[in-house]
């Protein structure tokens, strides 16, 4: 149970780099395409390509034609008489992907880093937006001059004259330390 | 079943050089040794009448842990093809092998050197014999 939804989630291994784990469940495979497109029946053997689990429970074309019949029954004999495009064949009755195959790196990073950015953009552009026409005015206690006072009267009063802010001011001077 | 996959844990480090694994008790039972675990699995794929449901799950089973399985299990593994008319299944697990060796690229090569006899006696080419190792 676990195995089919990890199969269907495709998980694992920590990707050693370019390990691809996608699975194919789809049972109309005969196509060839392989990718899920139709709804899979999880109550049949599925196949799969994933390199953690190198067999799976069905071959990748179990609708044989004639020729492909013909092929399974040489593959009865002496696999030595069977020529290189033969054997070649008969893998890929049972497997769609090859190792080398389901290891490719699919660009995909790319897609995904992109999209991170374009939607980084759209937010910028939200902000800005919002910070013309959704905020308020600024309170007048942000003002230059508002500013300048504050501090003034802070120093006046002397605030924190030991370690802090106005220890930092020289009165004699008129200045900072 | 969790003893189970202490067991096995302990007892991955399948090298080559077969030095006896450092003991290091996970449970209380008995720890399996490298030869008991090869022996073992050179026993499951040699059941003559070997179905293609226990080959395959033999194989994603050993595929499963951490260790790279020995040629003579991999030579009982290819023989169990055989006795299935499974040519496919016998090129997929030479692919698996050379997958599960991960970064240390002498493993494989060692591997197809020792099973040579036994993939001249059954006709199975090499993945690389193919041209199905490159893309």
């Amino acid at each position: 149970m676990l195995r089919l939804i990890a199969a269907r989630g495709g998980r694992l291994l920590a990707r050693p780099p370019g390990a691809a784990l996608t699975p194919v469940c789809s049972r109309a495979a005969s196509h060839g395409e392989g990718e899920a497109s139709t709804a899979v029946d999880m109550s049949r053997p599925l196949y799969w390509n994933r390199l953690d689990t190198p067999l799976p429970d069905r071959p990748f074309k179990d609708v044989l034609n004639e020729e492909d019949t013909a092929l399974k029954q040489k593959e009865k004999g002496p696999w030595g008489q069977l020529t290189k495009e033969e054997k070649i064949a008969i893998y890929r009755l049972a497997f769609q992907r090859t190792y080398p195959e389901m290891k490719q790196s699919t660009g995909e990073w790319k897609t995904v880093v992109g999209g991170i950015f374009i939607f980084m953009g759209l937010t910028g552009l939200v902000v800005i937006w919002q910070s013309y026409y959704v905020y308020p005015p600024q309170p007048r206690t942000f003002a230059e001059d508002w500013q300048a006072r504050q501090l003034q009267r802070m120093l006046d009063m002397r605030v924190n004259p030991i370690e802090g802010f106005s220890a930092k001011w020289d009165y004699e001077k008129g200045q900072w330390k | 079943l969790l003893i189970a996959v202490f067991h096995y844990y302990a007892n991955c480090q399948q090298i080559m050089t077969r030095t006896p694994l450092a003991s290091r008790s996970f449970s209380h039972g008995k720890v399996e040794t490298d030869e008991e675990f090869d022996a073992r699995w050179v026993t499951y794929f040699s059941k003559p009448d070997i179905d293609a449901w226990e080959l395959k799950k033999g194989m994603n089973t050993l595929i499963g842990y951490d260790l790279v399985p020995e040629a003579k299990i991999l030579d009982s593994a290819l023989r169990a093809c055989r006795r299935l008319d499974d040519l496919a299944s016998a090129i997929r697990i030479l692919e698996a092998v050379k997958d599960k060796s991960g970064p240390h690229k002498d493993i494989y090569p060692y591997l197809i050197q020792e099973l040579g006899p036994t993939l001249a006696e059954l006709g199975i080419s090499t993945p690389e014999q193919l041209g199905i190792d490159k893309l």
